[in-house]
């Protein structure tokens, strides 16, 4: 956003983050333990652990490019 | 209207609470508590910016036009994110598994022209005249007449169309958490309500960004793990062709020479005219919804940039969107492994499970609904009505949410939640703060009380927020009976968007058009449209005459209305002009193309350039068509 405040970017970072962390914890714990859905199809492809990982990763990004008091 | 409304309803009955908590249906998914967590992590995320940003959001500037300090990329996502609700995700997912990729017009024709349009020609009137709203606009342009009635028709549409996101984001909660839909719907209603009443617009853009962001982290998966699964684009053209006996679903213009020809029943005449400009350029150009986020920019090139920048995101979105619709279409399974097929909202509701004994309410309804208005096998309708175990039925707009449980454990289903959530909350948001401003400004204002305090329409915006919630939870209901989500949008649009266009199309690029006529154009524009939808609810023959083939489905009879509609209004713009006396032209200064000088903006390297963005938007546009003829 234009103007004074925190911008919208970051705190997009860190929902990324946070988002990111829980769905990779989860990922690794059930690839490990092999406990996957009954339901859930193409668990094969451990989707949790990868795509936990791109969410974390582009959070990383964010938070840091865009943390309050940085200089533009 | 009252015979749209639930028998229920309209005998003033009020469920019980335990009613409102029962399961309707038995969900299909169980949220874990990992998922619990990433849904309420987002919940506590947009209440936490809405009360951030109060502190933002005294005056009246600040809460109904955010300030006006808005970059370039915020506005453009917003822009576009605005229209990105839960119904259109599900409702063109939908959309996408009865109509094949020709639900893709509304994402490229139907968007991609107006978007550009409304950046490089028309913004610069909006932005120069310094207007709230677009019935503001029409005050200047045309006078007090034509602005209230513009100003009571968007409200009108607006509460309808918040009250469609409250019924998507309803079914959401019954198909994958099997919650009852007025449970649902309240529970949602009151959440936007928080926040979008707290922080004003830029309460509402900052979320619209952020879900924005959340719609693709949660809904990307669906099309990559389908694709994977069907084998690729070519696995999947296979398989539909083998499944559907035709490739009428993978292409946008090839088989609509005649109506019996595509899925849709409709024609390219219907699609380019009715759909492409009409309602494309009404909805994208006049409505204040989507308007109002470019409005919100911090200058003249920023203002133009928006929605170019939102144009390239529009054209991605159908990724998300129409690829999950057809992948449903191989893909879903019921739980026997047989081929599961969606039938419209109307044969769920009349194969509706009675709560004392677990039976079908009314079977005849049932089989009579089946039978004539789905292509369930005989064998599959004869298990419905016996009540088999996992024989229950879901609609067109299940498409999504079926998807995305059929691929998403734990954590990864909360995201996708969370997504749909998203995804309400900014179309249900937008619509809110859309009717709080026009109502604030062009009706209250003018009519009501003309010399309050400027904290008194802040306040005045607070409270319209609340009670247009109210109002559009009732609408909620009425939608219930529509045979498809996105064909009841349609009509809304083509009731009122469609003479909207006519008249402020008239009015910025004709100096002669007179107020007169202008709002005399708007009123016949919008009785007549209701009028055509009146006479085919009345008599099914007049679809012969309103969309120009006795079998056009309700998706194309909405082109076609809103093309007349519009035609209509233009007409009658044109020959009440001719008679009645002209404003002067010193008058027209900054709302008329032609005697308004533009504001010279300072040179820019051509990456920063709006119309070289503009020409890669047409180059890509184009290609995509090709690709897909």
């Amino acid at each position: 956003m234009h103007g004074s405040g925190i911008p919208i970017w970051f705190f997009i970072g860190v929902l990324l983050v946070i988002y990111g962390a829980m769905i990779l914890g989860y990922g690794l714990y059930e690839w490990q333990t092999a406990s996957y859905p009954l339901s859930v199809e193409l668990t094969n492809l451990h989707t949790p652990v990868w795509w936990g990982a791109v969410l974390g990763a582009l959070g990383v990004f964010y938070v840091i490019k865009f943390r309050p008091g940085r200089a533009k | 209207m009252l015979g749209l409304v639930p028998a229920s309803i309209a005998a003033g009955s009020v469920p019980s609470l335990p009613s409102l908590l029962a399961f309707s249906v038995a969900p299909m998914a169980h949220l874990r508590p990992l998922d619990i967590a990433v849904i309420a992590i987002y919940f506590g995320m947009v209440i936490w910016i809405g009360f951030y940003l109060k502190g933002r959001s005294n005056t009246s500037e600040e809460f109904f036009m955010a300030g006006r300090e808005m970059t370039a990329w915020i506005a453009g996502l917003s822009f576009v994110s605005a229209n990105l609700g839960s119904l259109e995700l599900m409702g063109w997912a939908g959309a996408a598994y009865q109509y094949g990729i020709l639900a893709t017009h509304w994402y490229w024709v139907g968007a991609i022209p107006a978007m550009l349009f409304l950046g490089l020609v028309m913004m610069p009137f909006y932005y120069v005249s310094k207007t709230h709203s677009v019935p503001g606009y029409l005050n200047l342009r045309y006078g007090e007449h034509a602005r209230v009635l513009a100003a009571v028709s968007f409200g009108l549409e607006m509460i309808l169309m918040s009250g469609v996101n409250m019924f998507a984001m309803a079914v959401v909660m019954k198909v994958v958490l099997g919650w009852n839909l007025t449970f649902s719907i309240l529970v949602s209603a009151f959440a936007v309500t928080a926040y979008v009443a707290l922080g004003g617009l830029r309460s509402a853009i900052f979320n619209e960004v952020l879900q924005f962001v959340l719609i693709w982290g949660g809904a990307l998966l669906v099309p990559i793990l389908g694709l994977i699964q069907a084998g690729g684009p070519a696995g999947l053209k296979a398989k539909i062709i083998a499944n559907m006996h035709s490739d009428s679903y993978f292409h946008l213009w090839r088989d609509t020479g005649h109506f019996s020809a595509n899925p849709m029943g409709t024609h390219w005449s219907g699609i380019v005219f009715g759909l492409g400009f009409v309602i494309s350029f009404g909805y994208w150009t006049t409505d204040f919804l989507v308007v109002q986020r470019v409005l919100a920019a911090h200058n003249l090139r920023a203002a133009r940039m928006a929605p170019i920048i939102g144009s390239f995101f529009k054209m991605a979105v159908p990724f998300i969107v129409i690829l999950p619709g057809l992948l449903g279409l191989v893909l879903l399974q019921n739980p026997d492994k047989s081929p599961m097929k969606l039938v419209g909202e109307d044969v769920v509701k009349s194969c509706s499970v009675s709560a004392s004994d677990d039976k079908i309410a009314d079977p005849g309804a049932c089989a009579t609904a089946m039978s004539s208005k789905s292509n369930l096998s005989t064998a599959y309708q004869a298990k419905v009505l016996t009540g088999a175990p996992g024989t229950e039925l879901h609609s067109y707009n299940d498409a999504l949410p079926l998807m995305l449980v059929r691929y998403c454990g734990p954590g990864l289903l909360g995201l996708g939640i969370t997504a749909l959530i998203a995804g309400f909350m900014s179309g249900m948001a937008g619509n809110i703060s859309a009717f709080s401003t026009v109502w604030t400004y062009d009706i209250y204002k003018p009519l009501i009380n003309k010399k309050g305090s400027d904290s008194h329409y802040v306040m005045v915006g607070r409270m319209s927020i609340v009670i247009g919630v109210l109002i559009s939870i009732g609408a909620g209901y009425i939608v219930q009976n529509a045979h498809g989500i996105m064909d009841y949008v349609q009509a809304l649009f083509s009731f009122f968007i469609a003479p909207l266009l006519g008249a402020i199309l008239m009015g910025m690029f004709w100096k002669r058009a007179t107020a007169p006529a202008g709002f005399l154009g708007l009123l016949v524009g919008i009785t007549s449209s209701i009028s055509m939808f009146v006479w085919v609810k009345l008599d099914h023959a007049a679809l012969a005459v309103v969309a120009l083939y006795p079998d056009a489905t309700d998706m194309a009879a909405n082109l076609y209305r809103a093309l007349w509609a519009f035609c209509a209004t233009v007409t009658v713009i044109f020959l009440v002009s001719l008679v009645t006396k002209p404003r002067p032209v010193a008058e027209l200064e900054g709302l008329v193309y032609g005697v308004t000088p533009l504001p010279k903006e300072p040179p820019v390297p051509f990456y920063r350039n709006e119309y070289m963005w503009a020409i890669l938007v047409v180059i890509i546009f184009a290609a995509l068509n090709i690709l897909f003829w």
